[in-house]
């Protein structure tokens, strides 16, 4: 009897979360494989070119090449680093790319962990974001490296504020830190139509929090070479970039959550309800993903005085203002949420 | 005004859109990658690639050994040895080509009184050593024959402007 309570108590719920977080993050891995195809391949369309189209059909197995190349590549860890923490700074990188995940809802109820501070719990996780990246700079032992997760530490940190503010105003128009609850109060008109100035704070600080063009100043190739990623090879150079893009994907799941009503489909009306909720998540934050790729092959990348101008004398006092107003407004109105 | 309209362009970040557009439209347009190995670029008759001896219709070699081609070689990358054979006509012994060295000026082509030495429209002939990129006469007669075709089909459609 004691056995079967340990079983039902502890094995069973164990082996089921398990069970769901490989269901998860299994799909999430091969998801984040094929953006990097997709990237490439948008790339290559604005560019007039092809793209990969040499592996498997129509390049499709570009990815599974390239995994394959890293792994049987050698790991070289330069003689005057930190060996323990620059092995230990991708796996951060990597690892919290991911557990960002536990919290996203891909359908009604479709969600690992319900948490009540889901959104907070998303905030603290992609400013941790950053240790990644620091440590990696410093184990490196190399200016270059050095330089450049400095500067990935202070960008982070002027446009985490920016973006706390964003958060701030939809938490006022939802009332709620869960993240179906957000997803749920966007059931009549989706948030980034009223709070559009928002929206593109948001996307804008959240390209900046993912180090992509044009804010890309932690790798700018022409001066730091790739900034903190110099002196990685191999797996940890691909946990590196596994985990940058996982980050870019999770920003782009949460602004489809906060701005563009998550599973909700666009319009409430029966052939668009009868599609699953996964699906209308899914395709958002494609379309989300794909903004960032076209961005990337449009602008050219700030200057560091720009960004930091950016962030604190046009981001800040927009975004305060913004909370403002929008405090100002629901009080006024009376549209508070109960 | 003007600051007006800057003020108001730079927060409606029209500029941003306008180059996004830009790139977005790009996308639809027709790519200009040419699938190489599988697709070749257009090449002009006066392309100068690898270089061939050429032979008569009647299968005599053209060449004379004048040794003009390499008196003019800018690269001194050919050499010449010539002897009279058993009927009485001058002929090469020995015609070879550094294709290292060559610049791939097309001197030895104009030079050439009889249209010998020519650069064809071959330019895939990358090598794994040095030494087989150093040809001899029988590799450029063995070229002429190979392209022959498309080099007499080249010196037709430049002729008019000769």
């Amino acid at each position: 009897m004691a056995e079967a309570g340990v079983w039902s108590t502890y094995f069973y719920p164990l082996f089921l979360t398990i069970g769901y977080i490989l269901a998860i993050v299994v799909p999430l891995l091969l998801v984040l494989a094929f953006i990097t195809y997709f990237e490439r391949k948008v790339w290559a369309a604005i560019q007039l070119r092809k793209g990969p189209n040499v592996v498997g059909p129509f390049g499709l197995l570009q990815p599974v090449a390239d995994g394959i190349k890293c792994l049987f590549k050698e790991t070289i860890v330069p003689a005057g680093a930190n060996r323990m923490l620059f092995v230990l700074a991708p796996m951060v990188t990597f690892s919290l790319g991911l557990i960002g995940w536990a919290v996203i809802p891909f359908d009604q109820h479709l969600v690992l962990a319900d948490l009540n501070v889901g959104l907070l719990y998303l905030f603290a996780v992609s400013s941790l974001g950053v240790y990644g990246i620091i440590i990696a700079g410093w184990a490196s032992n190399s200016k270059y490296a050095f330089l450049g997760a400095l500067r990935s530490a202070a960008q982070m940190v002027s446009y985490e504020v920016s973006i706390g503010f964003v958060l701030v105003t939809v938490l006022l128009c939802v009332g709620s830190l869960n993240l179906n609850d957000i997803v749920e109060a966007q059931k009549g008109l989706w948030f980034f139509i009223p709070l559009f100035p928002m929206f593109v704070i948001y996307v804008v600080s959240a390209l900046a929090e993912t180090n992509r063009t044009p804010f890309d100043l932690p790798e700018a190739e022409g001066e730091l070479v790739a900034g903190y990623q110099v002196e990685y090879s191999s797996m940890t150079w691909l946990l590196f970039m596994m985990g940058e893009y996982a980050n870019i994907v999770l920003l782009s799941g949460l602004s489809v959550i906060l701005f563009l009503g998550g599973w909700l489909p666009p319009f409430h009306v029966e052939p668009l309800m009868a599609v699953p909720g996964v699906v209308w998540f899914l395709l958002k934050t494609a379309v989300v993903v794909f903004f960032f790729t076209w961005t990337r092959a449009t602008l050219p990348r700030y200057r560091y005085d720009q960004l930091m101008r950016l962030g604190w004398k046009v981001f800040l006092p927009a975004s305060l203002a913004m909370v403002v107003i929008v405090a100002g407004a629901l009080h006024a109105f009376d549209w508070l949420p109960r | 005004m003007p600051a007006i309209e800057q003020t108001v362009r730079s927060l409606l970040l029209t500029e941003l859109a306008v180059g996004l557009g830009v790139t977005f439209k790009s996308i639809f347009k027709r790519k200009a990658t040419l699938n190489y190995p599988y697709e070749k670029g257009m090449l002009s008759p006066r392309f100068r690639g690898e270089h061939a001896l050429r032979r008569y219709p009647n299968g005599e070699e053209r060449c004379i050994a004048c040794k003009l081609c390499e008196a003019i070689c800018p690269a001194q990358a050919i050499t010449i040895e010539a002897e009279p054979r058993e009927d009485g006509s001058r002929r090469t012994t020995r015609y070879d080509i550094d294709m290292v060295k060559c610049i791939y000026c097309g001197f030895c082509q104009e030079a050439c009184p009889v249209d010998a030495i020519v650069e064809g429209p071959n330019f895939e002939f990358a090598a794994e050593t040095r030494e087989e990129l150093l040809y001899n006469k029988e590799k450029l007669l063995d070229n002429g024959d190979r392209w022959e075709r498309e080099i007499a089909a080249n010196l037709s459609a430049e002729a008019p402007y000769r």
